[in-house]
This record gives structure tokens, sequence and C-alpha cells, in this order.
């Protein structure tokens, strides 16, 4: 059995809680045993290396290192926190020099053994996509779906974990449960992460331009693999509805959420239910058998 | 001033900005793709090419009195299409550090916002979402925008109502006060080349 450390962020237990668990509940499922890092501190997100790089890469840091004396690599599914979590092992393994500084900043012990990686990243090596579409219990026939990278995932490219310009590694996972993925123009483009929140009249507007062009793909649905993404793209819809005057109702999914779903582990437990666009009928046509 | 005092002096500010960034700004050949794919310049007061030009003429003064700098969302578009491979974003957010140590600050709310996320972090070591909507309502005199969306969180029990705190309170501070101490030796040490 393959055994990660678990790094949730401080958001997979409160706003990206559908993520949290929809994650645990697929991991059980595939044999992949997570470990909490226990006593684990915010990696800073989009503000500390804004502010002083130290900071983040201290931040970010520390949570490493605990998992580093477990022995274990880090599996992450917030791909902001993978971004920052990969930078601070990236950067220990930089010189001996940045090393001493990052061991003094956080008073432990870490050779940047551990490493970090997004949960698309684990799921992605460790399923064999024959095998999985074996497992499937509701396949996804019919769902047009849409794969949604944003930047986090995919730049820059000493951090990314999948290709800068068209990402491949959540598509094949859910093309494998039987979902047909519709190629769009947003799938790496940025969701305007925290200005939603600081500048509205920025933010809303780049979360608008994804909106729209999800829309026009025509797909059922949008999936992703970040909960700021998620955050924008679904709680913001009816603010970015009003502001441009747009009219939308697209469901946004965790990709584990749809592996979940797919593999017969019941939505509600998942917090399927607790999307701000309604995203439970379309979950309950596939649980119920999908399209006949 | 004397012309040659002035480019003498902007031979120092690129010198400090390079030290800094590590991003050779003269390779730029100012093409434009960066400003292209960039997806927040339609907002920008100057383009992230113009930025570039900025820092290669020596105006860095310039640079760090845009409000380009703070509206950057550090998405290394730019950073990963530059055919010269000059780490724009990384200029970006290199500057903005700078502009918010001589206490200039392009876009004051977002500014602002980082502040409350950051003084949460210090504080519990974590970040609760209720916390980061009222403390930011709260400094930056907008009390009831974005009350509607937090609302909604609570009303999906996605939000916790108090902070969970790290227990290593110790380490939290610790890993604050080297870093902060990290970071103005490496801004004396630039300076001073
Ligand atoms: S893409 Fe690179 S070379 Fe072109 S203008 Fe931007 S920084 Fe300069
Ligand atoms: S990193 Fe900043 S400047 Fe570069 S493309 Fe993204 S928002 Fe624009």
């Amino acid at each position: 059995m393959k055994k990660y450390a678990y790094y949730p962020g401080c958001t997979l237990g409160s706003t990206g809680v559908e993520y949290g668990l929809s994650t645990l509940e697929v991991c059980k499922k595939l044999g992949i045993e997570m470990w909490e890092i226990p006593d684990y501190n915010c990696c800073g997100s989009s503000s500390a290396h804004l502010v002083n790089p130290y900071l983040a890469l201290g931040l970010s840091a520390r949570n490493m290192a605990i998992a580093e004396e477990a022995g274990l690599d880090v599996a992450i599914p917030c791909a902001a926190c993978y971004s920052h979590s990969k930078a601070a092992e990236l950067a220990v393994k930089e010189s001996p020099e940045k090393r001493a500084i990052i061991e003094d900043i956080i008073g432990r012990t870490y050779k940047g053994e551990s490493k970090a990686k997004s949960i698309l990243e684990v799921l992605a090596e460790s399923l064999d996509l024959e095998e999985l579409k074996a497992q499937v219990v509701h396949p996804l026939k019919g769902l047009k779906v849409v794969t949604y990278y944003g930047c986090l995932l995919t730049r820059p490219k000493k951090i990314a974990c999948d290709d800068a310009e068209d990402p491949i590694m959540m598509d094949n996972i859910l093309a494998a449960l039987g979902a047909e993925i519709l190629p769009w123009s947003a799938k790496t483009e940025c969701c305007g992460a925290s200005h939603t929140a600081s500048e509205p009249g920025v933010g809303i507007g780049m979360t608008d331009k994804i909106l729209l062009a999800a829309q026009k793909s025509g797909a059922d649905c949008v999936a992703t693999a970040c909960p700021m993404c998620m955050g924008n793209l679904d709680m913001r819809q009816v603010q970015a509805a009003k502001m441009f005057n747009h009219n939308y109702n697209i469901p946004i999914y965790y990709f584990t959420e749809l592996l979940g779903l797919a593999l017969g582990i019941d939505s509600k437990k998942m917090g399927c239910d607790r999307h701000f666009v309604p995203a439970m009928e379309l979950l309950q046509k596939y649980e119920k058998g999908g399209e006949q | 001033m004397t012309l040659n005092e002035l480019q003498q002096q902007g031979a120092m500010a690129t010198e400090t900005l390079e030290k800094l960034s590590q991003v050779e700004a003269r390779k730029c050949y100012q093409c434009g793709k960066c400003s292209a794919g960039c997806p927040v310049a339609e907002y920008m007061d100057i383009m992230p090419r113009q930025v570039m030009r900025l820092v290669q003429l020596g105006l860095t003064d310039e640079a760090l009195k845009s409000k380009a700098i703070w509206l950057c969302a550090t998405c290394d578009t730019c950073s990963t299409r530059c055919p010269r491979n000059v780490d724009i974003a990384h200029e970006m957010e290199t500057l903005r550090i700078l502009a918010k140590r001589k206490g200039i600050v392009g876009e004051k709310d977002i500014d602002k916002f980082h502040n409350v996320f950051l003084d949460m972090v210090k504080k519990f070591g974590r970040v609760y979402e209720v916390g980061l909507i009222v403390g930011r309502n709260v400094t930056t005199g907008k009390l009831f925008r974005d009350v509607n969306y937090g609302l909604p969180y609570l009303s999906k029990r996605k939000v916790h109502l108090l902070p969970e705190k790290v227990k290593a309170k110790d380490e939290i501070n610790r890993i604050f006060a080297k870093a902060e101490e990290y970071a103005l030796k490496e801004l004396k040490e630039a300076e001073n080349k």
C-alpha cells in the first residue's frame, strides 16, 4: 500500500471541504494511505511570497520537514499549497547555502528528500488507466467536461507537474471514467486568485472570461484541481454573471469528486451537496446509472 | 543633478534589483509576448513589457510607482512564454516587495488584503476565512463588501467559526522573525554592492 503525508492546508477543512473529503475517500478506495501532517501550518498561500520570499519558503519548509522526519513524500490537493511546498523543496536542493538558511529559519532539518506532489500527480502516477476502467461503477458516459488546470499546477516549468500549455493528467483520468473531454481556450488561464476578494473589478473579470469560455465550449461542467479556482468559478459565478450580464449555470467539480462518483462513492459523503452552483442533479443522474 | 549622475544612479538601481531578483532584464528584446498573454494586462497602467523596459533603462523608481506590479497575479504566463527566458513574473514580485519596503503602495486594497492574511498566519499559524473577510473589510473600510459571500460559506458549513491554531506557536514566531532577518540582510547587501 502506498503511503503519503497529507497536507490539507487551510482550505480543505473549510471552504474547500469537498476537495478534502473526496480526496480522502478516493484514496481510501484506491488503497493509498494518507497520514495528515501533525500540527501543520499555513503555507503562506498567495500572500507570503509577495512580501518576503524567505517567509514563503520557511512556512512551507516546516511542513515538508515534518513529513521528511516521517520518511514520506507529501500529497497536496491545493494547487497553491503544492506550488509553494514544491518551491521550498527545490530551494533546499538548490545549494547548501540556501538549505542552511532555510533550516535556520525553521529550526529543523530539511534536506529535500521528502518531495512535494500534487494530488493530481499522485493519482496520475499511481493509477493504471486500464485497471481504473475496470473499477468504474458508474461510468461518466455522455458527460461533457472541460478540464481547468489554472496556473499553479502548470507554471513555472521547474515547479509544474504537467505541461504549461496543454496539460493532460486530469483529461486522462476523467476520459478513463468515460467522460468526454472537450477542447476549450481557458485550460491554463489564471482565475484571478485572491484578486476576486481584494480587487473584484479585476478578479471577477478574469473569472468571468473562464466561465464564458466554458459555456461556449458546450460542456456540462468544469473539472478543477484547485480550491482557489473552485472558489472563484463556483462561489463567484453569481457575482460574475451579475457584473457582466451573463447567464450561467455551470456546475464546477473537483476532479476527485468525479473520480469518486465513478468509483461508486456516495456523492454526499464527498460533500458534493455543499457547492454554490447546484451540483447534485448532474451527479445523481450518473449515480442512478447515467445516460442509457 | 546632471544626466551623468542620473544615469549612474539608474545603473545602481538596476544592479540592486538584479542582485535581488537574479533576473537579467537586459536580455529582454521588447517583443511584447509577455504583455500579449498577460490576463491582467487590460487592467494595468503600464504593460509587463514596459515594466521590463523601465528596468532596463534604470528607471526603477518609475516601475516601483506603477500599479502593474500590484495587479500582477503571479500567474507566470509571461515567464513561461518569454522567448528570452526572462522571469518577468519574478521581477514584478521583486519590484513589489521593494516598493512595499519603501512605502510605495500602488494598490492599497490589495496590500491590505495580504497584510490581514499574513497577520492571521502570524497569530494562529493558519488562516480562517471569516477572520479574513471581516479583518480585510475593517482595514479597507469597506465593511459590507463580500459579506454576501462570507455568509453563503457559513450557510454551507464551509468555514470554521473560530480559528484553528498551530500548537507550535514558537516555531511560527521563529519563522516570521528569522525570515525578516534574512530579507533585510539580503536587501542591505544588494544595496551596498
Ligand atoms: S516576452 Fe520577454 S523578451 Fe518579450 S518583451 Fe516580454 S520580457 Fe521582453
Ligand atoms: S505573472 Fe503577472 S505580469 Fe506575468 S502574465 Fe501573469 S499577471 Fe501578467
